[in-house]
This record gives C-alpha cells, sequence and structure tokens, in this order.
C-alpha cells in the first residue's frame, strides 16, 4: 500500500505529477517542470514537501555514550537546536543509513533518517541500544517541509520572529512559531543553497505549506518536486542513499571522511575502518565530454580496463550540462583523469573533476 | 492533449506526417514529450542511415530519464531535423512543429492509428 503525506491533497491541488518513492506518493514535479524548480531554488525559493523523511526521538542517561557508539561522528558538546551530519555503519564498515542528529536538550536528541531505510533503522539501532537509552519512531507524526533559496530568509521574516531564524548552518529552534505554527525551524538542507527545514505536527502541515506560499507569492516560491531534489543535490554533489552509499561502501569510499571520527575510543564499524586502511576507491565527480547523460549504474573503462561505476547522474540545470558521481579506483582518481562510461551500448567519454559540481556563493 | 488530426500515430506515442506516398516526417506526441518532461538531448540517425519500423532510430534524453525514439516506418533516412541537436527543448515547447527525421523511399510501415484512435488509446494509459 502506498502512504500518503498529510500534504497529498496539496500536491494535487498544485497539480504535482505523483510518483512512488520509499512507499509515499509524492510528486516528481509541477506543472513548471524540473529545470524550471531547481532554478527556482537557485535564484529565488522552492518549497518541498519531505514529509516521508522518518524522525526518531532517542533518550535516557546514556543517550549520548549511546549515539556515539552507533554513528561514526561524535556527538560530544552540542547545544540546544544544534545538527549534527553522520553516517551510521554496521560491523564491515559499510554505511546502513546517513542522518541528521539534533541535541534537543540533556540525555535528548532527534534522529532524522532516510525514508526507504526507516524501519531497518530502528531495528538496527534497537538492537545495539544497551540500557541506559531507549528510541522511539515519531514519523508519522511530525511533518517535514522544506524552504530553499536565497530568498527563503526573507520568506520566513513575515511569519515568524526573527529571533527565532537560526543564524548557523546547522543549526535550529525547536520552539519556532512560524504563522502560529510550532515547529522546528533549522537552517538545514539538501539543495546545496541557503535555506531552511520546518518539521511541524502533521495536522498543521497544510496550514503551514499555505503560509509559505501566499509568503512568498512575491518573492517567486514555487513548489518543487523529488525529481529537483535529486538534480539539486546531484549538482551540489550530495550523496545519496543507495547511490553514493550502500551496506557495503565505507564513509570513506563515499568521501565522507571529515564526519568520521577516528580518534573516538569506539564506535560500531570502527575496527573494520581500521582494517581496511585506505580506501581502494574513491568517490569522484564526472563530467561527460561526448554527449548524454550518465546516469547510475554505468561501467567506467581506463584503456579497456574496468576502473570503476557511476552512482548517479543528471543533466544539472543551473550548471547547463550533464554530470554524474562514481566511486572509482583511486588511481583514477585525480581530476582530469579520462575515462570511458558504457551508456545503453555506446561509450562516453568523460573527465575526471573535482566535487563540487556546484558551490554557492557566500554572501 | 493536443492530437492534430491530420497525423498518424503509434502507440510508442511518435507521430507520423506524409508528405508523399513514399515520404515523411517523425516527431514525438503531446502526450511523450510531458511524460518525459524537459528534454535535454535529442540522439538523432545521419542522412543516409536506415531506419526499420518498430525499431529504435534515436533517443532522448530528459532530466529525468532517456528514452528510445521508435521508428514507424522503414526506409531512408533523408533529412534529420539539426536544431533538436542544440535546442532540445523546442521538442517541449512545440512537439509537433519539432520533427525530427524525415523518412524516404518507405517501404514499410507499422500499423498507424488516426487522431481519434490514438486519443482512444490514450484513455487506456491512464
Amino acid at each position: 500500500m502506498e502512504l500518503k503525506t498529510p500534504l497529498y491533497e496539496i500536491h494535487l491541488q498544485e497539480q504535482g505529477k505523483m510518483v512512488s518513492f520509499a512507499g509515499y506518493l509524492l510528486p516528481v514535479q509541477y506543472p513548471t517542470g524540473v529545470i524550471q524548480e531547481h532554478l527556482a531554488v537557485r535564484q529565488r525559493c522552492g518549497l518541498f514537501d519531505v514529509s516521508h523523511m522518518g524522525e526518531f526521538v532517542l533518550q535516557g542517561k546514556g543517550a549520548l555514550k549511546n549515539l556515539n557508539q552507533l554513528l561514526c561522528n561524535d556527538f560530544t558538546g552540542m547545544v540546544p537546536g544544534q545538527a549534527r551530519y553522520s553516517p551510521m555503519l554496521n560491523e564491515n564498515g559499510g554505511i546502513v543509513d546517513d542522518l541528521i542528529v539534533y541535541y534537543v536538550k540533556e540525555n535528548c536528541y532527534l534522529m532524522v533518517v532516510n525514508a526507504a531505510n526507516r524501519m531497518k533503522d530502528l531495528q538496527w539501532i534497537q538492537a545495539h541500544l544497551d540500557q541506559s537509552a531507549t528510541v522511539e519512531d515519531h514519523s508519522d507524526a511530525i511533518a517535514q517541509l522544506a524552504l530553499q533559496g536565497p530568498l527563503a530568509e526573507s520568506i520566513l521574516k513575515k511569519l515568524t520572529d526573527e529571533s527565532m531564524i537560526p543564524l548557523k548552518y546547522y543549526s535550529g529552534h525547536f520552539e519556532a512559531e512560524v504563522a502560529g505554527i510550532r515547529c522546528l525551524l533549522s537552517r538545514t538542507g539538501y539543495t546545496g543553497e541557503r535555506g531552511f527545514e520546518l518539521y511541524c505536527a502533521k495536522e498543521d502541515a497544510v496550514s503551514l505549506w499555505q503560509a509559505l506560499r501566499e509568503a512568498g507569492k512575491e518573492e517567486g516560491l514555487i513548489p518543487c518536486g523529488l525529481g529537483a531534489r535529486d538534480t539539486l543535490r546531484l549538482e551540489a554533489a550530495m550523496p545519496l542513499y543507495g547511490h553514493e552509499m550502500s551496506d557495503t561502501i565505507t564513509p570513506l569510499e563515499a568521501g565522507l571522511a571529515m564526519f568520521v571520527k577516528m580518534n573516538k575510543p569506539d564506535f560500531i564499524g570502527k575496527q573494520a575502518l581500521l582494517e581496511k586502511g585506505e580506501p581502494q576507491r574513491i568517490r569522484v565527480g564526472l563530467k561527460p565530454l561526448g554527449r548524454g547523460i550518465i546516469r547510475e549504474e554505468c561501467p567506467l573503462l581506463s584503456e579497456g580496463k574496468p576502473a570503476g561505476i557511476s552512482t548517479s547522474g543528471t543533466h544539472a540545470p543551473f550548471l547547463g550540462y550533464p554530470v554524474a558521481m562514481a566511486l572509482v579506483e583511486t588511481r583514477y582518481s585525480t581530476p582530469n583523469t579520462r575515462l570511458m562510461a558504457e551508456v545503453r551500448g555506446r561509450q562516453i567519454e568523460a573527465e575526471v573533476v573535482a566535487l563540487p559540481f556546484y558551490k554557492r556563493e557566500k554572501k | 492533449m493536443n492530437i492534430p488530426t491530420e497525423l498518424k500515430y503509434t502507440p510508442s506515442h511518435e507521430w507520423v506526417q506524409f508528405i508523399s506516398e513514399t515520404t515523411a516526417r517523425v516527431g514525438i506526441t503531446d502526450y511523450a514529450q510531458e511524460a518525459l518532461g524537459d528534454i535535454v538531448f535529442v540522439n538523432l540517425p545521419e542522412i543516409g542511415d536506415t531506419v526499420t519500423a518498430k525499431e529504435a532510430f534515436g533517443d532522448t534524453e530528459s532530466v529525468k530519464a532517456v528514452s528510445d525514439l521508435i521508428s514507424p516506418l522503414s526506409g531512408q533516412v533523408s533529412a534529420v531535423n539539426e536544431e533538436l541537436m542544440d535546442s532540445p527543448e523546442k521538442v517541449n515547447e512545440d512537439c509537433y512543429a519539432a520533427w525530427m527525421i524525415e523518412v524516404s523511399a518507405i517501404e514499410g510501415q507499422e500499423e498507424l492509428m488516426d487522431a481519434e484512435a490514438y486519443a482512444a488509446f490514450l484513455k487506456t494509459q491512464e
């Protein structure tokens, strides 16, 4: 059975083209199309329904200790509202999921996980907690909206007290009120652009959506679907679980070493990472030199020999050319290295390029 | 959904416009361009290439996916709409003006639908 987010009816009203994604019916695009939605986020602002994401609350007097064992990033020294990203590893050093953890208050954390991994994650976490912490799944009670783009802040200012708008990237306010609706307002996102994510009770999702749409009229705010979410994250070279990350890909291979704190005494997967040593393959960016898009799972060759495999690829609407990410043997990972990609029975030459493809200008 | 009455259609959503008994232009329908979304590449054969009915003669890539172009006709490519190589968005803007190839010396074709039959066929696709 396919689930509907609290904004399902809104998507129909907004003429979204609905598709099944991670068990939910969600809009892949609205009538404006993926390219216009993508450009709106880069140049103005876009609004996404990301209510399919999972939310767990981890609490107990041993919450921090358990979190630091479960996840490879270090969660020591956080302040209320602060967020930190981390992969969650299995015993072999592969990635179970990647998630964002918010510090709610002492001994209490909010974990935001990928929709497709929600049940797997919950079981994994439950199986690895000791007696001093518990985890609860609150996903069905929570809606999540993402307001992304350079004008996101000016839209929010119309609906909330300025003191409620977090100043720093990866921080939020749990007690924010936006259009009179209580929510967690955090400066986070998955687009490579300035922006916010708003978590609210599912009953309030429609009102919050409508208030943001109304407030964003002057700024040219448009609703954006899963299609633009994917092209935006890809253009910004943000990894996606199931593509750049999986049970058999380590965070070092996925280019996430900065989120792996090997100096922690222990965490699940640490021993395996130590044993594996320097990664033999690594995530890189690819820019096709020939015509066509190198999408996921295209074999890559160097002088006829296997060099790796592509993990995601699309046309990057803001850059105006196709891009792809790939896992390649480290000897092929230097920028300007030329590889051949096998795409639907033909070969497209591609060049390894530095990541990210797109980086927003700091203001 | 725009379905011009003077054209013929395939179940794989190409349109055919006969210029003479042995020459025709081929493109994709409104339904196809809308289903594909923003088209970013159109890959077409070269003049002189042979095309075969019900077989791929090229492909279109949208942001979302790549899709084969299926030839409704067997014959020889006598013209290619080169403009689409640089401006693939023209297919989204006006798919019936954005013809893709012209086939001459037509020696076979798949069973084609008229506009009315194609409209009925689309209803079964919903």
